[in-house]
């Protein structure tokens, strides 16, 4: 009897022998492919930029381009200075931090901290539809609607390509990126440090500004970054609203063209390949791409050091 | 009057030495709650609880989960206003005024019966500045040194930290954060404290350390506490009331107050039999 226990145990421990097993392999790789899709994109853009910026500085002194104030690629001897393009893009983008920034983080607040149940239901998928409308619809928005019908009344001496119009629009563009990621980072707050505050005599509103909005910082400071990033990358409105006319002005009644705007008309000009106009599409591609790229680095410090801070 | 027995021996040697001085009635309570049923929506966490709360006491509130007595606590600060469809009926008395009236602000209630939690919910801030939250919002001014200095060394924990004011309160141990939420607490300068389960997350040792701590507050402060654990209440508590759920005639589970009386009366010789079966083991 007891033998023949064994024996039996034994028959079901038999193992069979090990096969490869090719589909599994398949599998992992094309995962894999698929994983590494953007990081071979990421460098393809890079070397694509590199070759013609590197030929466009051995004909213009980078020292020229990056401190020139005159931006005229397309005259005859024309100039490239990139400091325009730059004040046109930092104009641009402050104008929609400064909006995006107080009425995003408002809106988180709201939602987080005020809102009911069923007011958050509705109002946050409402606020990130406003994140699905075609950038070329806020641009026309901006020409149209607001320099025309608005702000021309406010300020009669105002351009009809003008940066305000297209920086105001690009803030309202960018809140719902802000409000949505801001709500999420106070929402995984928990609970019982709200319980705390309360508990302390805290009112609601010293809760949420003293106690759930540092515990969230660096969610909302992420927030923040993903936003600015997305003001500077921005092309469809600067380009429809606030003209190309390279300036180097910060008066927002008037017309600017950022680096984007500049790399979207000449790209779709009939610029001869190879030719130093053509070029400077690279250089100043390359120089965005750098700016943006220093800013997610930083940011991901500063998201760093909050957490470490306040885990 | 039962005789104390042999189960309900084990918890004798735990009774607390204060237990000898404490009148067999409440004389002058700092709460007194009527007739009080919690609701969350329709549901009656717990149903008709009277009780007085005595000053400078500790009354302990024991009973299985779900019996609502966190429920029943958080009532005395009203800290179940938070949870929509939470409402109380009945009264709660503080001090012969009810706190649920007209014109109380709930925030002021808070102001003078604070709270300790489970979980030691810490800020993210540092040491320092989690003492001086409670009276920096409260409109306190000035230079808070000397009270967050006074508060930690009540709460014990000054000599542990003293040197480390600025450091994130996330790099002290359970137990010291713990203590930390009472310094907080109590910087606020709360007539009564509510603590619910505060040493449910801590190891023996700190439980230890924070139970010597109550009961050295108590000499200041009225003290409130849930806990699951016997021993706990029998050796700080002065007064223990013991709650149960109970299917009523609709099948439905509520929280009820079994009994309450001294510490050591309702642990030596439970009037109730629910009572003696939950102290001795046999349930929950």
């Amino acid at each position: 009897m007891a033998t023949n226990t064994v024996s039996e145990t034994a028959e079901g421990l038999s193992l069979r022998q090990s096969r490869p097993r090719y589909g599994e392999k398949i599998i992992r790789f094309i995962l894999a492919l698929a994983a590494f899709v953007s990081i071979f994109t990421t460098f393809g853009i890079v070397i694509s930029l590199l070759i013609p910026s590197i030929e466009f500085f051995m004909e213009v002194p980078i020292t020229d381009f990056l401190f020139g104030t005159v931006w005229t690629p397309l005259f005859k001897n024309g100039e490239f200075g990139v400091i325009p393009l730059l004040s046109g893009t930092i104009v641009i983008t402050l104008i929609a931090i400064a909006v995006a920034i107080p009425l995003g983080l408002g809106a988180s607040i709201y939602l987080s901290e005020y809102a009911s149940e069923r007011v958050r239901k509705v109002l946050k998928p409402t606020l990130e539809v406003l994140a699905g409308i075609p950038t070329v619809v806020f641009g026309f928005f901006a020409l149209e609607f607001l320099t025309q019908a608005i702000l021309i009344k406010i300020f009669p001496e105002i351009e009809v390509f003008n940066a305000l119009s297209a920086g105001l629009i690009m803030g309202v563009m960018i809140i719902p990126t802000i409000a949505s990621l801001s709500e999420d980072a106070m929402a995984a707050v928990p609970s019982g440090l709200r319980d705390g505050a309360y508990a302390l005599g805290s009112s609601k509103r010293q809760t949420a500004i003293k106690v759930v909005m540092p515990a969230a910082l660096s969610g909302i400071v992420a927030a923040f970054v993903l936003g600015i990033s997305r003001a500077i990358g921005e092309t469809m409105i600067v380009t429809i609203a606030a003209g190309l006319q390279p300036q180097l002005s910060f008066n927002p009644l008037m017309g600017m063209q950022t680096m984007t705007s500049y790399i979207a008309a000449a790209g779709s000009g009939d610029l001869a390949t190879g030719s130093i106009e053509y070029k400077s599409i690279f250089a100043v591609g390359m120089l965005l791409f750098l700016l943006t790229f220093l800013m997610n680095i930083f940011s991901i410090r500063l998201v760093r050091r909050f957490r470490q801070a306040y885990q | 009057m039962n005789q104390p027995n042999e189960i309900t021996m084990h918890l004798d040697h735990a009774l607390s030495a204060r237990g000898a001085s404490i009148p067999p009635e409440t004389s002058d309570p700092v709460f007194t709650l009527d007739n009080v049923s919690v609701y969350y929506s329709d549901y009656e966490a717990i149903r008709n609880v009277t009780l007085p709360i005595g000053r400078n006491e500790i009354t302990a509130f024991i009973g299985p989960s779900g019996c609502g007595k966190s429920t029943l606590l958080r009532s005395f600060n009203r800290m179940n206003d938070l949870i929509p469809g939470a409402h109380l009926k009945g009264t709660v008395a503080y001090h012969g005024t009810d706190i649920y009236g007209p014109n109380v602000d709930p925030i002021e209630v808070r102001r003078k019966v604070g709270m300790v939690f489970q979980k030691p919910n810490v800020f993210p801030k540092s040491i320092y500045e989690n003492v001086a939250y409670g009276p920096k919002v409260n409109g306190t001014k000035g230079n808070l040194d000397d009270l967050v200095e006074e508060c930690l060394t009540r709460a014990a924990l000054w000599n542990e930290v003293k040197d480390d004011l600025k450091k994130s309160a996330y790099a002290l141990s359970g137990g010291q954060q713990q203590r930390l939420v009472i310094a907080r607490c109590i910087a606020v300068k709360p007539e009564v404290i509510l603590m619910d389960e505060p040493c449910a997350s801590l190891d023996p040792l700190a439980t230890a350390k924070i139970e010597d701590l109550m009961v050295e507050l108590a000499s200041e402060y009225t003290i409130i506490i849930v806990t699951h654990n016997m021993q706990q209440a029998a050796r700080v508590s002065d007064r223990t009331a013991f709650f149960t759920a109970e299917l009523d005639e609709n099948e439905i589970r509520h929280g009820r107050l079994v009994e309450f009386g001294r510490t050591r009366e309702l642990f030596s010789s439970p009037t109730d039999p629910r009572t003696e079966d939950y102290i001795s083991g046999r349930f929950g």
